[in-house]
């Protein structure tokens, strides 16, 4: 069917949130007051009306299993295709396959019995809130093996280190994929390609004992195959470091990126909480800040983004910093450029401060 | 077998409510800032262990039923029991709207004998507080009571705007006076109804037969219980606990949230409150804005100042306007240089740049919504 399904395959994707990736893998670190990077694609995925997703993903999956769930706050809770997490289960001992190839051989059940005949593969550091749809239709319009989402970088920034570079000629045909710094045309991670095709290269790839399908199943088959680049131009980002995601969560607090991102409808979906409204007590200062419901606000918070459940005493000052998940900060507290991941507690009258380059990172559940 | 049934009553226009109740039935109308107000009665089933329930809807039910839907956020989405939509049918032998709320149980009994319960608790939802039904259905079965009647303890000069029941020592009830001139009591009714089912059973099938009720637990069956000297016992409830039947009342409520107590929470753990989430993103405070002394839900951008105030999901006070001991239903835009005080916003209202409402403290607060807007406005015209 001209369908597309999803796949979220989280197997070669960099871990450099140090502090926020002790605990979980990068797709699950929290982002912009109650989501994580993972619901950028799932939401885009579902948003574009795909029905089926697979996650492949190999270590420290607890959280993201905890957050996706049964998949139903993406309405993916489905009789029908719906969300599949395949965490590495295998036991074949004829299987030579290596890397996310172990993934694609082991799950070949899930591509054969979707109904789709197209696979939209995205990771999650690459996060926007796009419509694939159009860039599906581009793919069959211009009769594409693969179609590759890209986007044009207004500046070079430091998280762009690690992003592949796309040339393409004038009719988007992709001749070439690189690490050359002065392209701006930036690989997203995202491409799409028909089901049999993405088989029998998966095949090759196992037969020549490849370890990752993109680099050699793609990359290395450039010159073989008809790759169109499809060029998104809305608001983005990609998340990749700590600098980055303080950086990008920090671009929120600017009205018109916060709306571009979360306010385009369809929305942004994630695991919903029930948390009571936030509230603020007379002595709440806030100013040019982001929270989320289950806040108790009673001091100064600026340029902040305080995520569910957060707790800030009497006189308390968050400034330019990230607080996650039911953290509580006690009287007299000063932060600033500082992320503390989920349930940290602060107790009273301390100063820490950060740089913008090097916020001060919390792990979580520390006591400070 | 059910050891206990809720039956929860969900039909009521509340018409003192005027235009809060014009398109939705009172228990759906909006509270607390995320909340309705059936969200209290539902989680108090919830956290007290009552997985089967009946919600007898009648008066414009259609928001009240996509609100409840499949019962998800209550947990109440069971295989065995869960919550169960009872709306008023036809069958061969005829139908009719419930009359009262006696013929609300008495036409749901095949309901309630489907589940072979012991007890069966009847409530309203439209009234706010927390309780744990346990508690009553302990002392019920303690007394081996026919039924037990949840009472508050009001003050004396307001006793005569009740249901007062006048009680033994020991809290057995031996009368009911609906709304005395001069209470000997000062224990109101809650509305809320721990039943032995066996004996209401009997009570309903009588009261059905008889043309002169009017079908009501106040005004008939309770009455007949006493007259058979059935045992009705009190539980006295020590808690918040209000029944916002007028805009007064409700506007009230609300701003009781902003100074919570150990009584009414929307934060306790142990009695959690629950609701459907609107998956709106985090609210935005602006540069400009000031929040103080309020509750504020996602979806909110605030560039304006707001005090004293509760807003649901996805409002948006534009600069230089001034909110103030306001609550403002979800989707409300307040346009530029407005001030608002003592006013009730209803859902999607757009309030015009510069717009100037303000309600004296002995008045009843204002209800909002586009007629009444538009009625305002032409006033300030003509003024």
């Amino acid at each position: 069917m001209n369908t597309m399904m999803g796949l979220i395959n989280l197997e070669h994707e960099h871990q450099f949130f140090h502090e926020l990736t002790y605990f979980r893998n990068g797709a699950s670190v929290p982002f912009g007051g109650r989501y994580r990077l993972i619901d950028f694609t799932l939401s885009n995925m579902v948003n574009s009306n795909i029905e089926e997703v697979a996650v492949f993903t190999r270590n420290k999956y607890r959280a993201l299993m905890d957050h996706l769930g049964t998949g139903e706050n993406w309405e993916l809770d489905r009789r029908n295709g719906g969300l599949f997490i395949l965490p590495p289960d295998w036991n074949d001992p004829s299987d030579i396959s290596r890397g996310d190839l172990q993934f694609f051989h082991n799950n070949r059940d899930y591509f054969h019995r979707g109904k789709s005949s197209y696979v939209l593969v995205s990771g999650s550091q690459f996060i926007a809130n796009m419509d694939y749809k159009d860039a599906f239709s581009y793919h069959l319009e211009r009769n594409a093996d693969v179609t590759f989402i890209s986007t044009k970088a207004e500046t070079e920034l430091p998280e762009h280190e690690r992003v592949l570079r796309i040339e393409a000629d004038d009719l988007g045909w992709v001749k070439n994929i690189t690490n050359d710094r002065s392209n701006p045309l930036l690989f997203t991670g995202v491409y799409i390609i028909h089901k049999d095709l993405l088989m029998s290269l998966i095949d090759k790839c196992i037969a020549h004992h490849q370890d990752n399908f993109f680099e050699y199943g793609i990359k290395e088959n450039i010159s073989n195959l008809n790759i169109q680049s499809y060029e998104y131009k809305g608001y983005s980002a990609f998340i990749n470091s700590i600098e980055s995601y303080y950086r990008h969560n920090m671009n929120l607090l600017n009205e018109n990126n916060y709306k571009a991102l979360f306010y385009k409808k369809p929305f942004v979906r994630t695991k919903v909480g029930n948390n009571p409204p936030a509230t603020y007590s007379d002595r709440a200062n806030v100013k040019r800040s982001l929270l989320a419901n289950g806040c108790v606000i009673d001091g100064n918070v600026e340029g902040s983004i305080l995520f569910r459940g957060v707790k800030i005493k009497e006189g308390a000052t968050i400034k330019n910093s990230i607080i996650m998940q039911r953290c509580t900060i006690e009287p007299g507290v000063y932060l600033e450029n500082v992320i503390l991941d989920k349930d940290v507690y602060v107790k009273a009258n301390q100063r820490f401060i950060g740089s913008k380059d090097k916020p001060y990172v919390v792990a979580k559940r520390k006591e400070m | 077998m059910k050891e206990c049934v809720g039956m929860l009553l969900a039909g009521g226009e509340g018409k003192r409510l005027g235009n809060l109740t014009k398109e939705v039935a009172k228990p759906a109308v909006h509270f607390g800032g995320k909340y309705r107000i059936i969200d209290f009665t539902l989680s108090n089933c919830t956290n007290s262990g009552i997985h089967t329930l009946g919600v007898m809807t009648q008066y414009s039910p259609l928001e009240l039923n996509k609100h409840i839907g499949n019962g998800k956020p209550w947990d109440l989405n069971r295989q065995d029991g869960g919550v169960t939509i009872l709306s008023p049918y036809t069958a061969q032998s005829g139908g009719s709207w419930y009359s009262g709320t006696a013929d609300a149980i008495y036409q749901n009994i095949h309901f309630i004998d489907l589940h072979d319960p012991e007890y069966v608790l009847v409530i309203s939802g439209d009234h706010i507080y927390q309780m744990d039904y346990n508690e009553l259905l302990d002392k019920h079965k303690r007394v081996n009571a026919d039924v037990t009647i949840s009472v508050i303890t009001v003050p004396w000069e307001e006793a005569s705007r009740f249901g007062i029941l006048n009680t033994t020592e020991d809290l057995r009830i031996y009368e009911f006076d609906e709304k005395p001139k001069e209470p000997k009591s000062n224990l109101a009714s809650m509305g809320i109804y721990m039943f032995t089912w066996k004996t209401l059973k009997t009570y309903l099938l009588d009261d059905a037969n008889n043309k002169y009720s009017s079908h009501d637990f106040g005004k008939d069956i309770i009455p007949a219980m006493l007259a058979d000297q059935r045992k009705l016992y009190a539980y006295q409830f020590k808690g918040y606990w209000k029944d916002v039947g007028t805009v007064q009342s409700y506007w009230e409520a609300n701003m009781d949230l902003l100074d919570e107590d150990w009584s009414l929470s929307l934060s306790n753990k142990n009695r959690r409150l629950y609701s459907n989430d609107s998956d709106f993103p985090p609210q935005y405070i602006a540069e400009s804005g000031v929040v103080k002394h309020s509750l504020i839900n996602s979806g909110c951008w605030i560039f304006g100042t707001v005090e004293n105030s509760v807003l649901f999901q996805h409002v948006v006070i534009e600069e230089g306007s001034y909110v103030h001991q306001s609550i403002i239903h979800p989707g409300v835009i307040v346009g530029k240089n407005s001030t608002l005080e003592r006013v009730i916003v209803m859902e999607n209202v757009e309030i015009p740049e510069g717009t100037y409402i303000r309600i004296e403290n002995d008045k009843e607060p204002l209800v909002i919504d586009e007629g009444k807007l538009i009625e305002v406005i032409q006033q300030k015209k003509e003024a």
